[in-house]
């Protein structure tokens, strides 16, 4: 049991040890930092693959294009939305901030699907989809694993939270970056392996992340 | 050192404090009170993450009200929300430098708070639980009421009065004073006439000489 002159002690006592400290960054400061370290990444693609081959694949099928582009915006929006619900007495709403360009992402590759279907006789893009499995999982690791490390610097009340976001991050970055050298099949089977990868990342990260992002 | 924001924000709080307290027309509860006083925590914790020693105290004890406010809220028991209180303080040492002096103190606080106090339910919570139990598990101990096990706790005292008894006067004295009569050191030097130092030193051999004769340990 405790007393006010307890309390006044420990004030008196935390105030001794009021040393200045270096404050956290803004949510969209670090989510600028963030988007570079996404855009080195593509810078470094691009010029290992080049831009001739992802322009091309553009230009036939312009949903693949509003995919990958969705698909970076919700990379920058879910670590925007992560690096703010790390912040004690943030808005709960900043996990609908990821959301409509997640809707777009989704809705365009859905959109190349049914083209797909509905046009069968176009040029088939397919390549074997469990590359996309491997690679969107291989490369989300190290993206969660930098931003979880980010985030411990801050305090997330709700960790599961923020991590499932760092998952939704670093999971559609992947999915974009893939884009710039893979030839991503507009068939159900391609979409559904980049959903399975895309929930399977926001998975781990919210079950592994929560627990290493757990307030101290 | 203060640098230009800390004087900046103490000049805010050497403003601020007086005016809120001569407001003696307004009532505590209204909004612009509480907006002033929400600010004026603000530019104290701002002040604080600056190294402000001053500010830092203020805005802690500032703090306390608004603690408690948050854990009755949550249905923490009104004797245990000095707990919270200090349990949030203490999270708000170690994680102010999270506070972004742009958005409110108060929401920074109440959700730090609110955390805190989850916490204290829970772990109280599992506590309770353990000790609902508790009667039930002494009452089936197997000792509790054993003849053996009271004839043993019987022999052992006797072994320990004639270990007592046979240990040389000075330390004898100071066991009995100071660790079966449980007086305090001044106490037992008044009553002996020995001094506190002389007193200390026998209760230190007497207590080894019992060890040694009691477990035949060093």
């Amino acid at each position: 049991m405790s007393d006010p002159a307890s309390i006044d002690s420990l004030i008196k006592s935390l105030g001794a040890q009021a040393a200045p400290v270096r404050r956290l960054l803004s949510p969209g400061r670090r989510a600028a930092g963030w988007a570079v370290v996404v855009a080195a990444i593509a810078a470094y693609l691009l010029w290992r693959y080049g831009l001739g081959g992802m322009m091309e694949r553009w230009e036939r099928a312009p949903d693949v294009a509003c995919s990958a582009l969705a698909a970076f915006a919700t990379c920058i929006a879910a670590g925007w939305a992560a690096f703010a619900l790390a912040v004690p007495g943030s808005s709960r709403a900043w996990m609908l901030v990821p959301l409509p360009s997640l809707l777009v992402w989704l809705g365009s590759s859905g959109w190349g699907c049914m083209r797909y279907w509905l046009t069968p006789d176009s040029a088939p893009l397919s390549v074997p989809s469990a590359d996309c499995l491997v690679f969107i999982v291989a490369l989300s690791v190290p993206l969660s694993i930098l931003l979880i490390v980010l985030l411990r610097r801050a305090f997330p009340l709700h960790p599961v939270r923020a991590a499932a976001m760092i998952g939704l991050a670093s999971a559609s970055a992947s999915a974009g970056l893939l884009g710039i050298f893979h030839p991503i099949d507009a068939s159900a089977s391609d979409l559904a392996m980049h959903v399975v990868a895309v929930l399977l990342v926001i998975g781990v990260n919210a079950a592994m992340g929560g627990r290493l992002l757990q307030p101290r | 050192m203060a640098s230009l924001t800390t004087a900046g924000t103490i000049g805010l709080y050497i403003d601020f404090a007086p005016r809120a307290s001569s407001r003696t027309r307004v009532s505590a509860d209204t909004p612009t009170t509480q907006e002033q006083a929400s600010q004026r925590r603000s530019a104290w914790m701002a002040a604080a993450q600056d190294g402000d020693r001053r500010a830092y105290e203020r805005v802690l004890a500032d703090s306390v009200g608004l603690i408690r406010a948050v854990a009755r809220r949550q249905g923490v028991a009104v004797d245990a929300l000095d707990d919270v209180v200090q349990e949030t303080l203490l999270t708000v040492h170690r994680v102010r430098h999270t506070y972004d002096p742009a958005r409110p103190y108060d929401a920074w606080l109440a959700a730090i708070a609110t955390r805190r106090a989850i916490d204290y339910l829970r772990s109280h919570g599992r506590h309770d639980a353990r000790e609902i139990h508790d009667p039930l598990a002494v009452e089936l101990h197997p000792d509790a009421d054993d003849a053996a096990g009271e004839t043993e706790r019987a022999q052992e005292a006797a072994r320990l009065r004639r270990a007592v008894a046979e240990l040389p006067p000075g330390q004898r004295e100071a066991i009995e004073q100071l660790g079966l009569q449980e007086h305090s050191l001044a106490e037992a030097a008044e009553r002996t006439g020995r001094n506190t130092g002389a007193l200390k030193v026998n209760l230190h051999r007497a207590l080894k000489t019992l060890r040694q004769r009691l477990h035949g340990g060093s």
